[in-house]
């Protein structure tokens, strides 16, 4: 079910808004609406649904409405015509105290440079949202302790902001949005004032909170990188709309149009594919009840020098070398079980390229893709991994 | 050369008037003459007609806090008073400073002017309290409120430069000769910088900051008191600072109207042509202008 839909939302800067929506109506561009009527355009006729537990990121360049689209959604900025639903509920008609309440339930917002009060320990930094719900000061502290172990700061709790990096003042600023416990997480560039690596472990500590806690994350970034690592969907903006929207492989293989292809290109490509997007079906298999003649005589044929074996259900089982089937023959073995080798990597589909290359580079056979079930969906050749990625890249417009 | 036109014409040379400004001549050269002087006497008139009774009340009033708080400090054995000044120095503003109090309240003790810097200090106190009271929420006002910010800088402008001594006379018919004038007109002088540091303080605190807040749905008086007054804390404290420093000098102007204390003292000394004595006087003032200023302003930083 839809958690948070977002109808035809329009944000107009400037003191007469409906002048401009005029304009707009009548298919203006931002630029002649601003020209015509003094007006700045923020964001323009944006829809969008994000389900329960989805991750949605919207990514854009700085300008592109991302920031004030985020804030819409909390009404920090009043948006000036659209509808925003939080479980059908539009939050555009609401009374202020009901507002209120849904920023102390339902959304918490995590902010850019972190927003952390410098007179503040981190225990009373995270237990912020607590406090101005009147709650006793054991209670949020009870509650403000959980988060804060959430995110691994338990021996930070009594220090001081300015003690702390800027990883870990993030760190903080999540464990502040976690305390109240809501269902909508609003993230706003929340790693773009780290470092590269720091980003890259907050990304992946993320992932892993987020696969505990399942909460609908509304994730803005201008990092392409970062949209494909953490969004279950992505919508990129420019100009105040919403140019694409999908699953990231649609928005990498299939750009809409020359801004997200520019976008587009410049990505790590060995980040942005995974090993489904580059496998090639498993065309050679053996099977157990298949002797090591018979591997022999395939291996001969498409000249390779090692085979799969998967039993009836596709199962993976091993592998068998041209080496160990030569060596059963001689020895006049009719079985293959006995040199079916297991001791291979092997990935799951939505693995990243850049962490199997070396894993590639090490192994002699190719690398099985297998899902949760051990089922063998595909290999990975280095062939098929270099074709993948210059395809992607061509497609991508370069 | 300039002249000035009595009512019935008769030119008189600028030399023997430029003293005295005879603000009830309707002309200036043959232009009328707008007659702003005439306009504030009547309005004092009118005002002390009709409000004479509130200002009494007030005036008796705050005649009895300050009075009281005199009393009530000259009551305290001077060395033990000394003593615990030191100590709250040491404890806020470190030893040097804790140090300097000892000696500078010894060397006051021991030239015999304890009792009137006690009640220059009562009257600081008084006013800066009133200060707080006052200026604090009005800082508060002008920075949520672009309307009564445009309506009240310009009052304080007008507040700080008009000479003190315009004021001063004024008092007079409305609270009487003493410390009650003495104190309001302080007020008048000393409260603007809290005002102003109030105000930016609070303008100063990071948008984020104030994102944070409303976003985990915080009240008014919860952003108030729990993100805005803490962040400038420190801005705030500075206008403190500043307001303190300023009522030490104008308590010592206000003299001239009976308020006594260590500007009583300077302002007999200048009648008398007692440079020794007013000297005296004048040191001990900056004394004790650096103490409060010292001990202030490590309230501010830590």
């Amino acid at each position: 079910m839809a958690k948070l839909i977002i109808n035809n939302l329009t944000k107009i800067y400037g003191n007469s808004p409906e002048k401009a929506l005029e304009f707009m109506d009548k298919g203006c561009t931002n630029s002649e609406i601003r020209q015509e009527t003094k007006q700045v355009v923020g964001v323009r006729n944006v829809s969008f649904s994000v389900k329960e537990g989805e991750s949605f990121v919207i990514m854009g360049l700085s300008g592109s409405g991302k920031s004030t689209l985020i804030r819409c959604i909390n009404l920090l900025i009043k948006p000036t015509r659209g509808e925003i639903l939080i479980d059908n509920e539009d939050v555009t008609r609401i009374s202020s105290d009901r507002l209120m309440h849904l920023r102390r339930k339902k959304m918490s917002m995590i902010f850019q440079k972190f927003a952390l009060l410098p007179n503040r320990r981190i225990l009373d930094n995270v237990a912020y949202g607590l406090e101005v719900q009147n709650l006793s000061r054991i209670q949020r502290y009870e509650k403000a302790r959980e988060a804060i172990s959430l995110v691994g700061l338990q021996e930070w709790e009594d220090a001081y902001p300015h003690n702390l990096s800027g990883g870990m003042q993030q760190r903080v600023g999540i464990a502040r949005a976690l305390a109240n416990d809501p269902d909508i997480l609003l993230m706003d560039e929340p790693f773009s004032a780290l470092d590269p690596l720091i980003r890259q472990d907050m990304q992946d500590d993320l992932l892993a909170l987020q696969e505990k806690l399942h909460k609908t994350i509304i994730f803005i970034t201008h990092d392409l990188d970062e949209a494909l690592k953490i969004g279950d969907n992505i919508a990129l903006m420019k100009d105040g709309v919403i140019v694409q929207s999908g699953a990231p492989e649609d928005i990498l293989l299939s750009p809409a149009s020359d801004y997200v292809a520019r976008f587009v290109e410049n990505i790590n490509w060995t980040k942005a594919l995974t090993a489904s997007s580059v496998m090639v079906k498993p065309r050679v298999v053996i099977y157990p009840k298949d002797g090591p003649m018979t591997a022999l005589r395939i291996m001969e044929k498409h000249g390779i020098s090692s085979l799969f074996v998967v039993n009836r259900s596709a199962h993976l089982l091993g592998y068998v070398t041209a080496d160990g089937a030569y060596n059963a023959v001689e020895n006049g073995i009719k079985q293959l079980d006995g040199i079916i080798q297991k001791d291979m990597p092997v990935s799951a589909p939505d693995t990243v390229l850049s962490d199997l290359l070396e894993v590639m580079a090490n192994t002699k056979i190719p690398l099985a893709v297998v899902n949760e079930d051990n089922e063998l969906k595909g290999v990975l050749v280095r062939g098929s991994v270099i074709a993948g990625l210059a395809g992607a890249r061509r497609e991508a417009g370069e | 050369m300039q002249v000035w036109r009595e009512p019935e014409g008769k030119r008189v040379s600028k030399m023997n008037h430029n003293l005295f400004l005879n603000i009830t001549s309707y002309f200036t050269d043959g232009i009328p003459r707008i007659p702003l002087g005439r306009w504030t006497d009547q309005t004092i008139e009118f005002l002390q007609a009709n409000c004479r009774e509130s200002t009494q009340a007030i005036s008796d009033f705050l005649e009895i806090v300050i009075k009281g708080l005199q009393e009530g400090l000259i009551s305290v054995p001077p060395l033990l008073a000394i003593l615990l000044v030191a100590l709250i120095a040491w404890k806020l503003a470190g030893r040097k400073i804790a140090i300097f109090s000892l000696l500078g309240l010894l060397f006051i003790w021991n030239i015999g002017l304890w009792d009137v810097t006690l009640q220059t200090l009562a009257m600081v106190l008084v006013a800066v309290f009133m200060c707080i009271l006052l200026g604090v929420p009005l800082g508060i006002l002008i920075a949520k409120n672009e309307t009564f910010y445009r309506i009240i800088a310009p009052v304080l402008d007008f507040m700080q430069t008009l000479p003190a001594f315009v004021y001063l006379l004024p008092a007079i018919p409305f609270f009487g000769l003493g410390v009650v004038p003495a104190v309001i007109t302080t007020l008048i002088f000393a409260m603007p910088p809290i005002i102003r540091l109030t105000y930016l303080g609070l303008i100063q605190v990071p948008e984020e900051l104030l994102e944070l807040g409303k976003s985990f749905g915080s009240t008014f008086f919860q952003m108030l008191l729990k993100i805005e007054l803490p962040l400038a804390r420190s801005t705030i404290m500075a206008g403190i600072n500043q307001c303190i420093m300023l009522s030490l000098s104008m308590v010592v102007i206000a003299a001239m109207i009976g308020a006594k204390g260590l500007g009583g003292v300077v302002w007999t000394a200048i009648q008398t042509l007692n440079m020794g004595m007013g000297f005296e006087a004048g040191v001990a003032i900056v004394i004790l202008a650096i103490i409060l200023d010292r001990i202030t302003s490590s309230l501010g930083k830590s």
